[in-house]
């Protein structure tokens, strides 16, 4: 071999390093094994990329997918073959349903042994496909590189998503030569991201003349970076028009405006349903009008034009016929919409506006998210009131969930005014999402506040990270509504069960004060309205890990909601309201 | 401004081809098929073939029916998949012809065996393979005349049958 060809012969160990660090990778979440030994041996020996060891795989992918929303980047994952792929895979789902940005690389064994039932071998691809955006098998080290990077392309464009790469152990070791990003363009895959201009013409026209116009905006606007969520602002505010968000697109705008109405959906407010349900124009921006959204789907929205504003056109006429398409990136769409309302010198309909605003406001005022206001049981509303008051005015605060009441609480109660601040499980729902998620941001943005709001149940799922969060010096918050039961579960059986709590209570709790001294954290606890102030400016004055154990009202449920198969006019305002045939019989049958 | 009125006769249920272009590597079917079963669609035939060696493309055509609203899911599912570079619609895109190759083999003697040979005729099969006893016939036509062809032999000593699935075309000089 000539001098010249050995200098870009590499191991593929050292091909990935390479490709990770051209690709402007600084963090990957891992967990070795014997499939990936060389790629750790090769992370030993280099100091570029750092490696962040959690403990369990699936924690891993929420880790990365954490860091990649609270960034914007791509999130790196690293885990061996068979028992660490498949550990992946609840993560991977999740960043699929999500849209989040990913490449995972896994180990596989040897290529000669691929299909043997070899020592920890699983079908990675075959297990992964349908939970991926795209996989890759590298059979030949030469095929690395440019692997690697068209990973990263297809991961970040177009709608983002999870990348696979299955690596044999015999790929890593043998010799190949490096390409750089540049010459790793995939062949086929162009997502379009400049609009119609025509499409936008038209729905700049039926925007001006609109009379009960509604902006409702997705996670797909976070997706599109924050110059986004700058220039939604921007449009929103020009036209003055009234501006709801889902649970993935909270921050898109700020919470607070008066123009927007909080988030609409299954436990959105009064005002955000009403006014989807009652509007003539509607603006979706990088939502995809999911079932928890929608409700009804053939009462949704009834007397409305549809204008859907997204990068995927397999999101666009899915579950609701809309009458404008517009396929683009969120950003390019938006700049487009605001040049041409001020080009074609647009004015909204001053009139009818103040006239639905007025009507807006009288439905704002039903004040669709009190409580009862107690003197010694803490409501778990109160708890998070409390705790929007310590954190407002900081910009340095990341909020993670887990899934249940908590969650949709949290979506609720604080205060999201910037995108990339909020990260949460909306399509899968994944129980122990928050607590690795809050690790990833917290990686990301050493010095800021990073809190997941947890339940009692959820933070179990993965709480062994609680060890990655000390190793570390991650100094993550864990603030757990703890009303001894799986809330939503018990909320669903009260209303379609006949409150039949069948294993929806939290039996056999730990004591979490000593299970966060347990792992080298601090834990605190309040029982009662007068200790949640003190418990949580002690959480957020401590610089290391806290388990905040918040001894909420057991029973409390969570409103508004919409029952399952009802309309977005047929909302649930509190426990006052009569469950009783609550559900239509054909909305039994939906999750 | 249009009213949607609440869906109240279920939509039709049409029949589309769908050609797809893709390139020819590991898992391509398997992320097309995986597609269709993952989300419910229907698959009344599919083929697979290289198509261009040298820029290792395959062709796909599949035959689906379902609701105008699934069709259009279909094809946006299909266009998103990394290694798809085309999808066409080819009962949207105006006119085009569509063919199926079946082997059919038919066992039996005496009359029997005079008709088979007399319908193949008929329906322009060929006969590829011949025994005292037997005949395997080579039919090619749309799926239905295939179908009748196949119905036929039923009656005079069917043994068994193998199909291609369809493949397909637009008419006139434009190419995919
Ligand atoms: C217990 C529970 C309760 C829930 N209740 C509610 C509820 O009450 N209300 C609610 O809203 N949600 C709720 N959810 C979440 C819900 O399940 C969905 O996850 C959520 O509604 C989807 O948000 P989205 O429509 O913004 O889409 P996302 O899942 O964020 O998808 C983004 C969309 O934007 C598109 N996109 C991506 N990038 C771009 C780009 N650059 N430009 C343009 N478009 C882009 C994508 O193609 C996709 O269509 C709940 C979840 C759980 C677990
Ligand atoms: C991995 C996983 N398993 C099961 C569920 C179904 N599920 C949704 S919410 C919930 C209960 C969550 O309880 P907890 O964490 O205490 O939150 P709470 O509702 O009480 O606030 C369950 C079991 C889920 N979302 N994820
Ligand atoms: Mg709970």
């Amino acid at each position: 071999m000539s001098a010249a060809t050995s200098e870009t012969s590499l191991t593929g160990a050292d091909i990935v390093l390479k490709a990770l660090r051209d690709q402007g990778v600084e963090v990957i979440f891992g967990y070795p094994g014997g499939a990936v030994l060389p790629i750790y041996d090769a992370l030993f020996q280099q100091n570029d990329i750092r490696h962040i060891l959690v403990r369990h795989e699936q924690a891993a992918l929420h880790a990365a997918e954490g860091y990649a929303r609270s960034t914007g980047k791509v999130g790196v994952v690293l885990v061996t073959s068979g028992p660490g792929a498949t550990n992946a895979v609840t993560g991977l789902a999740d960043a699929l349903m999500d849209s989040i940005p990913i490449v995972c690389l896994s180990g596989q064994v040897a290529t000669h042994l691929i299909g043997n039932d070899a020592f920890q071998e699983c079908d990675t691809t075959g297990i992964t496909r349908p939970c991926t955006k795209h996989n890759y098998l590298v059979k030949d080290v030469n095929n690395l590189a440019r692997t690697l990077h068209e990973a990263f392309y297809v991961a970040k464009n177009g709608r983002p998503g999870p990348v696979v790469i299955d690596i044999p152990k015999d790929v890593q070791f043998a010799e190949g030569t490096y390409r750089s990003p540049a010459d790793s363009m995939p062949k086929s895959y162009r997502p379009q991201v400049k609009p119609d201009l025509n499409r936008v013409e038209e729905a700049i026209d039926l925007l001006a003349k609109a009379k009960r116009p509604i902006f409702y905006v997705g996670g797909g606007v976070i997706n599109a970076g924050p110059v986004a969520s700058q220039l939604l602002t921007q449009f929103v505010r020009m036209t003055g028009y009234p501006c709801t968000t889902t649970l993935m697109g909270l921050g898109a705008f700020p919470a607070s405006d008066r123009q927007w109405l909080g988030m609409l959906g299954m436990h959105g407010t009064y005002e955000a349903n009403l006014a989807m349900h009652g509007c003539d124009v509607m603006v979706c921006i990088g939502a995809r009008f999911d079932d928890r959204v929608t409700g009804k789907v053939s009462e949704f929205s009834p007397n409305s034009v549809k204008i859907h504003v997204d990068i995927d056109p397999s999101s666009i006429n899915k579950n609701v016929r809309v009458d404008v398409p517009i396929v683009g990136d969120a950003a390019h769409v938006l700049e487009d919409m605001i040049r041409i309302w001020k080009a074609r010198g647009k004015q909204p309909d001053k009139a009818a506006l103040a006239q639905w605003w007025e009507q807006i406001e009288f439905w704002r005022a039903r004040d669709c998210l009190r409580y009862e206001k107690t003197s010694k049981v803490i409501k778990p509303q109160f708890a998070l009131e409390r705790l929007r008051a310590a954190i407002s005015g900081r910009d340095d605060v990341f909020i993670t969930t887990e899934v249940g009441q908590h969650q949709m609480w949290a979506a609720q109660f604080l205060p999201f005014d910037r995108p990339n601040h909020w990260m949460t499980s909306g399509g899968l729902g994944t129980m122990g999402y928050g607590l690795p998620a809050a690790i990833g941001a917290q990686v990301a943005h050493p010095d800021a506040l990073c809190i997941d709001v947890a339940g009692e149940a959820s933070i179990l799922m993965n709480i062994q990270e609680m060890a990655t969060a000390l190793q570390y010096r991650l100094p993550v918050k864990v603030f757990i509504l703890n009303n001894q039961y799986m809330g939503m579960v018990r909320q669903w059986q009260e209303l379609l069960h006949g409150g039949r709590y069948s294993e929806s209570y939290s039996e056999a709790l730990p004591d979490f004060v000593k299970l966060a001294d347990a792992f080298g954290g601090v834990g605190l606890r309040a029982t009662e309205v007068g200790q949640v102030d003190d418990v949580i400016n002690e959480m957020i004055s401590i610089r290391r890990p806290v388990i905040v154990d918040m001894c909420v009202d057991p029973k409390e449920n969570c409103f508004p909601m919409i029952p399952g198969g009802r309309a977005h006019n047929e909302m649930l305002l509190g426990p006052d309201e009569k469950v009783e045939n609550a559900t239509p019989e054909d909305g039994m049958v939906l999750v | 401004m249009t009213a949607r009125p609440v869906l109240s006769a279920p939509p039709a249920i049409e029949r589309h081809t769908i050609s797809i272009l893709v390139d020819n590597e590991p898992g391509v079917l398997a992320r097309v098929i995986g597609l269709f079963s993952g989300r419910g669609y229907n698959i009344e035939s599919l083929t697979v073939a290289e198509v261009d060696r040298d820029a290792t493309l395959s062709r796909i055509t599949i035959v689906t029916t379902g609701t105008p609203m699934i069709i259009e899911q279909i094809k946006a599912q299909l266009g998103r998949l990394v290694p798809v570079h085309r999808v066409h619609d080819l009962t949207m895109e105006g006119p085009f012809v569509e063919r199926e190759t079946a082997l059919v083999k038919v066992a039996g003697t005496g009359e029997k065996r005079v008709e088979a040979l007399r319908l193949a005729d008929v329906f322009k099969a060929r006969v590829v393979d011949a025994t005292i006893t037997s005949f395997v016939f080579e039919i090619t036509g749309q799926g239905e005349e295939l179908d009748r062809f196949i119905g036929l032999m039923a009656e005079l000593g069917l043994v068994g049958v193998s199909r291609t699935g369809v493949v397909a075309m637009s008419r006139g000089p434009g190419g995919i």
